[in-house]
């Protein structure tokens, strides 16, 4: 029998919202033995952020534990004095938060602000503590473990420097780490380097972990139990190998069913059709530094082409281009056979019209002061002619088509929606226009995975209904496989490999697509084991250089 | 000196003994309660220093109280202040619980949530705004109405040289001062209230162009705006305004209006400088960018896609650039260049009872004429200031 390390007790959380106190976390229990992971996973506002933080007794402002107990090693830490959660935090417990780039002082050296806990917990001298800091950059595998300490975080890439994170939660040897989403922000092949570090040096110091996400795939490689949310009330727990072969809640089977949709790949167009939009030999650069190079691919009638790759690869880019937001340095843009004017500014009201984009984040896609009625309606208005009454008409049809009650939605305002509402008013936008094509650029990836799945059924039923092309720009393969027809790789601005979906999931791979498709986690818990043996490496970042 | 250094020292050592004694009693009173038991030193210094001076001012008052004759004078403006801040917390306490009650629900919501600070604000504007709008009713006199006698004490009481006809009295040349001082709300705030107007429209439209447009008209308009805001705004203000009172020669009312554009050109580059920061913002968010994707013109834009995401912030700067447009006025007043006679105003009403001030000794009744004035731009700071800072922390968000 394992010692136990942290019990939590029957919590209740409040958040206090217009004078009233609302409950975030209704009675959850949760037990930890020292050197055990357990994942807590749910959708977004489920509550595992708000536990992960009573896990150390602390909650957000506005927020508090209104009963329940947190003992952490004997010491109880919701009726703790200051002075004694001073000393357990940063020294015991460790927090990881999702964005490193947000957690790190941009005005400080990695490794100053990696010595602070030591030193200030008075458990190393500042000279052991940057020896110590050292040797824990290269068992996290960083490059250049010597001297990557000394450069500013915006000198680093996001997975060193979420590694850097790490490290620096390590830095006293806690007895137990939070990980809030550290992988979420990241690319798959970035993320693979993150899980197999924070793995390995988890294992090495035996220390206990609650590792939270949303991703059910990363969390079966990390976590030696696993505990579901939803809306603050557990779902149920599990061993992770029992959890994922049998799930015993329905709402825990309807997570691990998400990854299942997938429609069948159309038809490739007919030989000799004029595709929608066609990028020929484009090139584009942001002042003097080049983005795209010599970037051709073609979008067909009804069709969706998904455009996959890596951040920084000019997928965006390419959408800017056929937008007309960066007229390209050379080469053009074709709109059913005919070139486009280089800038949106040039181009006619009805080549606008064709033309839509959803965007990824809904929050900033949508002005916040606006009705829904009125942002839907004004498209309409403008791209239509319709007014008054037949423009409320339209307005109404529109919502119905995205599946929200016309009634209760045209008054509100967007803040008053959830994440998947907003994105499909994002939708019924560019629906209103009447469009030919529509640009979706990473429009699930901020979205919880049920939500996302709601997203890509309505946008694939949307083209079948209404004879859509759609250019789909995502990292995620796993929307990839569900809706695209045609895949674009792309990298570093240029475009690796093109082809039919299912042709792409086939192997031979170019290497690349091969890194791509080889990186999206699995719902196995053996998946990274065996990766990283495939990949058979010491150095995981390395190796990925390697190949590129 | 060396005596005053000693006593500061006694009290801050004495207030942290006290501060001592008072958290050490709190936590063995309260057996330990989380509050006394994490209360930093600094806190329980702060409490015991606010027990110090609140203990002091009660004795001081009462001092002023029990004192009489040429003693009591001393006290006079200072036990004048301790009852204006009573009044005053109690007015608007009781303007909030009455606010609480009457309204609709909304306006009942907002009440609940207001701190003490932004209804004493709320309540002192609209008190303002209520003199300036019926200064015709409310003044006994007109504000250009010359009697016969002049330099007519304050108080009414004839015995002190005062006359019951006028309350406060009468100036140098024998205008109701109690007249003048309520028709100064109606020139100099609402001389302000149009003059900040302008300078909105001006900053703002520009602004907004200057952020939605970017390029070289941004440079343009921003180097210019440079430029104005290199000169000292005072100095530029009397230089502009002794030009202006050459070209507007005898013509006094149009030398105001000149006024009103000078301080409004000048307080607008302070608000071309927000408004272009916080377009600036704005314009890069995607529903901007689907804007201009859609086709829509600059005017649209403008005003209905930037404008609505910016009120809060301008109009917290609203508020402040208000204090400072009528502080402008009344400095330029009190100059001698600002609003002209036979307008009242309370810059120039400052400059013209200065003199007063030296009797503050043996008549503080007569010495608090200038204060009044003078009194009567400081609260009006005050108030709008703390409405601003109120709209300022419900737009932030910031709810603990």
């Amino acid at each position: 029998m394992a010692e136990r390390l942290l019990e939590i007790r029957d919590i209740h959380i409040e958040g206090h919202t217009d004078e009233t106190w609302v409950p975030i976390i209704n009675g959850v229990s949760l037990t930890l033995d020292k050197g055990e992971v357990l994942g807590l996973i749910g959708e977004s506002g489920a509550g595992k952020s708000t536990l992960g933080l009573a896990a150390m007794g602390y909650t957000r402002d506005g927020c508090r534990i209104s009963s329940g107990s947190v003992n952490f090693d004997g010491i109880e830490l919701t009726t703790a004095d200051a002075a004694t959660r001073r000393r357990l935090l940063g020294a015991r417990i460790a927090y990881v938060a999702q964005s490193a780039a947000a957690s790190f002082n941009p005005a400080h050296k990695l490794i100053d602000q990696h010595v602070e806990a030591p030193v200030v917990h008075k458990i190393m001298s500042r000279e052991e503590a940057m020896r110590d800091g050292i040797e824990l950059y290269r068992r996290l595998r960083l490059p250049n473990p010597e001297e990557i300490g000394f450069r500013y975080p915006h000198q680093v890439s996001g997975g060193q420097l979420q590694r850097a994170m790490t490290a620096m939660a390590m830095s006293c040897r806690p007895d137990l780490i939070i990980f809030d989403e550290p992988t979420t922000a990241l690319d798959v092949t970035t993320q693979i380097e993150v899980l197999a570090a924070i793995r390995d040096i988890v294992e090495q110091f035996d220390t206990a972990a609650i590792y939270i996400t949303h991703d059910l795939a990363v969390v079966a490689q990390m976590a030696d139990r696993i505990k579901v949310l939803l809306r603050g009330d557990e779902v149920e727990e599990a061993e992770t190998r029992e959890m994922l072969s049998h799930p015993r809640e329905e709402y825990t089977k309807s997570l691990w069913a998400v990854r299942s949709f997938q429609r069948p790949q159309k038809p490739p167009a007919p030989a000799g059709s004029t595709p929608v939009v066609a990028l020929r030999g484009v090139s584009a650069a942001y002042g003097k530094i080049p983005v795209l190079h010599d970037v051709s691919f073609e979008i067909a009638e009804g069709r969706t082409v998904a455009v996959v790759g890596e951040s920084g690869s000019g997928k965006s880019t390419a959408a800017r281009v056929i937008t007309g937001l960066l007229p390209p340095t050379e080469g053009v843009v074709e709109f059913m056979g005919e070139p486009l004017p280089p800038s949106y500014r040039k181009r006619s009201r009805d080549q606008l019209r064709q033309i839509q984009m959803i965007y990824q984040m809904a929050d900033t896609a949508l002005n916040p002061n606006k009705t829904i009625a009125e942002i839907i309606g004004r498209p309409v208005q403008f791209y239509t002619g319709r007014t008054g009454r037949e423009r409320e008409r339209r307005v109404d049809q529109l919502l119905e088509q995205i599946e929200l009650d016309p009634a209760t939605f045209r008054g509100r305002k967007p803040g008053e929606l959830s994440g998947g509402q907003k994105q499909r008013i994002g939708i019924a936008r560019a629906l209103a226009a009447e469009p030919r094509f529509i640009i979706c650029d990473e429009v699930t990836s901020a979205l919880d995975q049920l939500v996302a799945e709601g997203i890509l059924r309505l946008l694939a039923r949307l083209q079948d209904e209404l004879g859509l092309s759609y250019m789909f720009i995502t990292h995620d393969l796993a929307t990839v496989r569900a809706i695209a027809d045609e895949v674009v790789v792309m990298k570093d601005g240029r475009v690796v490999e093109t082809g039919p979906r299912d042709e792409m999931f086939r192997p031979p791979h170019h290497p690349y697509t091969d890194l791509l498709l080889s990186s999206v986690p699995e719902m196995d818990p053996d998946w990274l084991d065996r990766l990283l043996a495939e990949r058979g490496v010491e150095n995981i970042g390395d190796a990925a250089a390697d190949r590129m | 000196m060396i005596a005053i250094m000693v006593e500061i020292l006694g009290l801050v050592l004495g207030c942290l003994a006290l501060g001592w004694v008072f958290r050490a009693a709190g936590r063995r009173l309260t057996g330990n309660r989380p509050y006394f038991r994490d209360m930093g030193m600094g806190v329980a210094f702060g409490y015991a220093l606010g027990a110090v001076l609140l203990v002091g001012i009660i004795y001081v008052y009462w001092q002023g109280k029990t004192a009489e004759g040429p003693e009591a004078a001393r006290y006079f403006f200072f036990n004048k202040a301790v009852e204006g801040f009573i009044l005053f917390a109690v007015a608007a306490w009781v303007f909030r619980a009455l606010g609480r009650r009457i309204g609709t629900a909304g306006s009942r919501r907002l009440f609940r949530q207001m701190p003490l600070t932004a209804a004493f604000g709320i309540l002192v504007i609209t008190l303002y705004a209520l003199t300036a709008i019926f200064a015709d009713f409310l003044a006994p006199y007109g504000q250009a109405d010359v009697f016969d006698k002049v330099n007519v004490l304050p108080g009414g009481d004839p015995a002190m040289g005062g006359d019951p006809r006028f309350l406060l009295g009468t100036d140098q040349i024998g205008r109701d001062l109690l007249s003048r001082l309520i028709f100064g709300a109606q020139n100099t705030v609402g001389i302000a209230f149009a003059t900040t107007c302008i300078a909105f429209f001006l900053g703002g439209t520009f602004g907004f162009l200057a952020a939605t447009l970017g390029g070289w008209v941004d440079q343009l308009l921003g180097r210019l705006v440079d430029v104005l805001m290199a000169i000292p705004a005072l100095i530029f203000a009397l230089l502009l305004m002794t030009i202006a009172s050459a070209w507007a020669g005898s013509e006094k009312q149009l030398l105001t209006l000149y006024m009103v554009f000078i301080i409004a050109v000048i307080d607008s580059t302070r608000v071309f400088r927000l408004a272009r920061a916080v377009a600036g913002n704005i314009v890069v968010m995607d529903y901007i960018e689907a804007a201009r994707l859609r086709g829509e013109g600059l005017g649209y834009l403008i005003f209905r896609e930037i404008l609505p995401n910016a009120t809060s912030p301008l109009l917290a700067e609203f508020g402040l650039r208000f204090c400072f447009v009528f502080l402008t006025i009344a400095s330029l007043s009190f100059l001698g260049v600002g609003i002209q006679p036979p307008l009242a105003d309370w810059g120039s009403m400052v400059r013209d009872l200065a003199p007063f001030i030296n009797f503050a000794a043996f008549s503080p009744l007569t010495a608090s004429l200038p204060l009044m004035a003078a009194g009567a731009i400081a609260l009006l700071t005050v108030a709008v200031n703390f409405v601003v800072d109120w709209m300022l922390y419900r737009s932030s968000g910031l709810k603990e």
